[in-house]
C-alpha cells in the first residue's frame, strides 16, 4: 500500500473489529442498566427505610405477595419461606422471613438471587432490607431466619393483585466446574 | 527477494506444492478456500449422517447420546464456519477482483494468512472429538451453564472460534479494501455487479459481529477458568445475557450466510434469462436494509426466555419487516425471468431451486417470527426444518450455482452438463425428502437435539433419514464433476455463457495468472 490515504482507510477498517470486541463487553453493563430500568430479571427497586416511611398507605388495596424458594444444583441448604404468602397494602412497610439451614458438616457461603413476577411489578416492589443484598455465611449445621423488609409503591398498576417473589440460593464456594461434577455424579 | 518476486510476477505460479503455501495470488487463494470448503462439506455432512442414522428409528441404536450431541454441535460448527463461510470467501477471492477489474486483492499477504489459519483452526476443532470427554456437545450456540459443564474441549473450541473469527475478519477487511480502492476506472459503486455489492455489505457485517462472538466466547472462557461470573447467577451474572450477546452476533451471522448467495443468484438468473437484472438499485438497497435490520432483531431467537411484552412486540415486528426487502429481492428475480429467453443449464437450475426453496424457508421464518406461535415452535424440528431450508437449498444451492457458473471460467474446460443436471435433480428431490417432513414432526412437538423420540414421529423420521443419505451421496457428484472438468478436453471460450456480460467474461478461460494489470475502463453498468 503506497497510497497513504488507503493505508488510513485500512487501519480504520481494523479499528472496527477492535471496537466491536469492546462493544461485546460493553453489553454487560448495558444489560444491567436495561434490566434495572425495566425491572426485568428481578431487578427490584431499592428504597431507604426513611423514604419508605414517607409513602402514604393505601388500605383500599390489598396485594397478595407470594414467596417461593429454590436451590441451585448442589447447594447444601434447606431453604423455605416462613409463610408461603401474605397480604400487603401498598405504601405500608412489611417484614417477611425465610428460613435456611446448612445441611453440610462445614461452614458454607451462599448468595440468594431474587426474581419478581410479573416483571411489570418489579419496579414498584422496593426492598429496604434483604438477605439477598449480601452473601450469607452459615456455620456447620446452622439454622437461621433470613429477613427482608419491603414496601409496595402505591402507584402499582391497578391490574396487578398478586406479586410473586422468588429466591434461588447459590453455593458461592463451589466453582462452576465442581458443581457440574456434583451434578453428573448425582445421576 | 524483490527481484525474485518480480520474475514470479511475469512467469505465473511458482512450481511445486510450496506454491500453495506461499501464494499471494487471489485465484490460488480462492481455489484453496473452495477445496477446503468442499473437504469440510463432506466431514460436516458425515456428521449429519450419523445424526440421521441414529434418528432413523426411535430408541438408541447406533451412537450413545453424548456422542450424538457432539455430532449435532460439530455438524453445525463445521457447516457454518468451515463450509458456507469459506466457500463464500473463496468465491469472493476468485471473482471480486476480476469482476471489478482489479489486478489482485488489496492485501495479498494477509489474504494468504487468512486462509492458512483455517486448516489449523479446524484441526483443533475436530481434534476435540478424539480427546478424553469428547468434543463440544452443548449445541453450536454454546449456551452456558451447559457449555461450561462439558469436558475439557471447551478451551480448544473457543480458540478455534477465535482463529476462524480472525480469519473471517481479515478476509472481510481485504474484500472491503479491494472494493473501495481497486475498482477499474469507471466502475462506480452503482455499476458494480450484484455479487460484489452483496459481498461488500456482508464484509461489513463480518467485521462488526465476529468480534462480538469472540467477546462472548472469551467471557465463557474466563467464567470457566478465571473465576469471572459473566454468566453465573451465583456471582451476580446472568446466563440469559449470553444469549443476548450471542444472538447479537448470531442474527447478522445468518445474513452473512445468505447475502452472498443472493448476489450469486443475481448474477446467474440474468445470464440465463438473457435480460439485465430487474431492479438493480432496489436490489442494492434491499441488501443494505436487510443488513441494517439484522442488527435489531436478535432476540427473536429467544422469545421464550421471559421478555416484557413490549420487547416481544418490537422483535416480532422488526423481524417481520425483513420480509419486505427479501420480498423485493424475490420479486426482482422473478421479474428478471419474466419474458426472458430462458435456458436451464445447471447453474440456472440451482439458482431457480434457490429462489423457490429459499422462499419456503423464508415463509417458515415468518411463522417463527410471530411471538405467540414461536412459543409452540421454539426448539422443535420446525426450527430445524426452517433453517435448513434457508441454508441448504438456500445458501448451499447458491454456492453450487456459482461454482457451476464459473467452473468453466476457472478450469478453462466445460463441465459435464448431463451429470450437472443429475446433481441438481437428485439434490432437489432428496433435500425436500430430508427437510420437508421435519416441518410436520416439529409442529407435532418433536424437540430438536435429541437422540431418541416418541414413536409417533417414527415414519417421518425414517423418510428424513432416507432423504439425508440420498442427498449426501448425491453430493459426491460435485467433486466428480469438478475433477472431470479440470481433466476434461472440451475447451471453454472466454464468454462461457452467451448471456453473460461481466468483466470476468472478457478474460480468457482460464484467466491468466495475473489479470487486469492495465485496468479496463468501464463505461456503463454491465450486468
Amino acid at each position: 500500500m503506497k497510497n497513504p490515504g488507503r493505508r488510513k482507510n485500512i487501519l480504520a477498517l481494523f479499528l472496527i473489529p477492535a471496537l466491536m470486541f469492546g462493544f461485546g463487553y460493553l453489553m454487560v453493563p448495558i444489560y444491567n442498566v436495561f434490566c434495572d430500568w425495566t425491572g426485568l430479571n428481578g431487578k427490584t427497586g431499592e428504597m431507604s427505610a426513611s423514604e419508605a416511611v414517607l409513602l402514604k398507605a393505601d388500605t383500599s388495596r390489598s396485594i397478595r405477595v407470594e414467596f417461593t424458594a429454590s436451590l441451585n444444583d448442589g447447594t447444601p441448604l434447606d431453604f423455605t419461606p416462613s409463610a408461603p404468602s401474605m397480604n400487603a397494602h401498598p405504601g405500608r412497610t412489611y417484614r417477611a422471613t425465610y428460613t435456611a439451614r446448612n445441611l453440610k458438616g462445614e461452614a458454607m457461603t451462599g448468595q440468594a438471587v431474587p426474581s419478581v413476577s410479573p416483571a411489570k411489578a418489579a419496579g414498584f416492589f422496593n426492598k429496604t432490607e434483604c438477605f439477598c443484598f449480601t452473601r450469607q455465611e452459615f456455620a456447620a449445621g446452622e439454622q437461621r431466619e433470613l429477613p427482608l423488609v419491603f414496601v409496595i409503591e402505591p402507584d402499582l398498576p391497578p391490574d396487578i393483585d398478586t406479586i410473586t417473589l422468588a429466591y434461588t440460593f447459590f453455593d458461592v464456594d463451589a466453582p462452576p466446574e465442581k458443581s457440574a461434577d456434583g451434578h453428573a455424579s448425582a445421576h | 527477494m524483490n527481484a525474485h518476486a518480480t520474475t514470479a510476477h511475469h512467469h505465473g505460479p511458482a512450481p511445486g506444492l510450496l506454491r500453495w503455501v506461499t501464494t499471494t495470488n487471489h485465484k490460488d487463494i480462492g481455489t484453496l478456500y473452495l477445496w477446503f470448503s468442499l473437504l469440510m462439506f463432506f466431514i460436516g455432512g458425515s456428521m449429519a449422517l450419523v445424526v440421521r442414522a441414529e434418528l432413523f428409528q426411535p430408541g438408541l441404536q447406533i451412537v450413545d447420546p453424548h456422542f450424538f450431541n457432539q455430532m449435532t454441535t460439530m455438524h453445525a460448527l463445521v457447516m457454518i464456519f468451515g463450509v458456507v463461510m469459506p466457500a463464500f470467501v473463496g468465491l469472493a477471492n476468485w471473482m471480486v477482483p476480476i469482476m471489478i477489474g482489479a489486478p489482485d486483492m488489496a492485501l495479498p499477504r494477509m489474504n494468504n494468512w487468512s486462509f492458512w489459519i483455517l486448516p489449523f483452526a479446524f484441526t483443533m476443532l475436530i481434534g476435540t472429538l478424539f480427546m478424553e470427554g469428547g468434543g463440544p456437545s452443548a449445541g453450536w450456540t454454546l449456551y452456558p451453564p451447559l457449555s461450561l459443564q462439558g469436558g475439557n474441549s471447551l478451551p480448544f473450541v473457543i480458540f478455534a472460534i477465535h482463529m476462524m473469527g480472525a480469519s473471517s475478519i481479515m478476509g472481510a477487511i481485504n474484500i472491503i479494501a479491494t472494493i473501495m480502492n481497486l475498482r477499474a476506472p469507471g466502475m462506480t459503486y452503482m455499476r458494480m455487479p450484484l455479487f460484489v455489492w452483496t459481498w461488500f455489505i456482508t464484509a461489513y457485517l463480518l467485521i462488526a459481529v465476529m468480534p462480538v462472538l469472540a467477546g462472548a466466547v472469551t467471557m465463557l472462557l474466563t467464567d470457566k477458568f478465571f473465576a469471572t461470573s459473566f454468566f453465573s447467577a451465583a456471582g451476580g451474572g446472568d446466563p440469559v445475557m449470553f444469549q443476548h450477546i450471542f444472538w447479537f452476533f448470531g442474527h447478522p451471522e445468518v445474513y452473512i450466510l445468505i447475502l452472498p448467495a443472493f448476489g450469486l443468484v443475481s448474477e446467474v438468473i440474468p445470464t440465463f434469462s438473457r435480460k439485465p437484472l430487474f431492479g438493480y438499485d432496489s436490489m442494492v438497497y434491499a441488501t443494505a436494509s436487510i443488513a441494517f435490520l439484522s442488527f435489531i432483531v436478535w432476540a427473536h431467537h429467544m422469545f421464550t426466555v421471559g421478555m416484557p411484552l413490549a420487547g416481544e412486540l418490537f422483535f416480532m415486528f422488526t423481524t417481520m419487516l425483513i420480509a419486505v426487502p427479501t420480498g423485493v429481492k424475490v420479486f426482482n428475480w422473478v421479474s428478471t425471468m419474466w419474458r426472458g429467453a430462458m435456458t436451464f443449464e445447471t447453474p440456472m437450475l440451482f439458482a431457480l431451486g434457490f429462489v423457490v426453496m429459499f422462499t419456503i424457508g423464508g415463509f417458515s421464518g415468518l411463522m417463527l417470527a410471530m411471538t405467540p406461535i414461536d412459543f409452540q415452535y421454539h426448539d422443535t424440528y420446525f426450527v430445524v426444518a426452517h433453517f435448513h431450508y434457508v441454508l441448504v437449498p438456500g445458501a448451499l444451492f447458491g454456492i453450487i450455482s456459482g461454482v457451476y457458473y464459473w467452473l468453466p471460467k476457472w478450469t478453462g474446460r466445460h463441465y459435464n452438463e448431463t451429470l450437472g443436471k443429475w446433481h441438481f435433480w437428485l439434490s432437489t428431490f432428496f433435500v425436500n425428502l430430508l427437510f420437508f417432513p421435519m416441518h410436520f414432526v416439529g409442529l407435532a412437538g418433536m424437540p430438536r437435539r435429541i437422540p431418541d423420540y416418541a414413536v409417533q414421529f417414527a415414519d417421518f423420521n425414517a423418510i428424513a433419514t432416507i432423504g439425508a443419505f440420498g442427498f449426501g451421496f448425491a453430493q459426491i457428484l460435485l467433486p466428480v464433476i469438478v475433477v472431470m472438468s479440470i481433466l476434461g478436453r472440451k475447451k471453454a471460450p472466454a464468454r462461457v455463457w452467451e448471456g453473460a456480460h461481466g468483466l470476468e467474461w472478457t478474460l480468457s478461460s482460464p484467466p491468466p495468472y495475473h489479470s487486469f494489470s492495465p485496468q479496463p475502463v468501464v463505461r456503463s453498468r454491465i450486468i
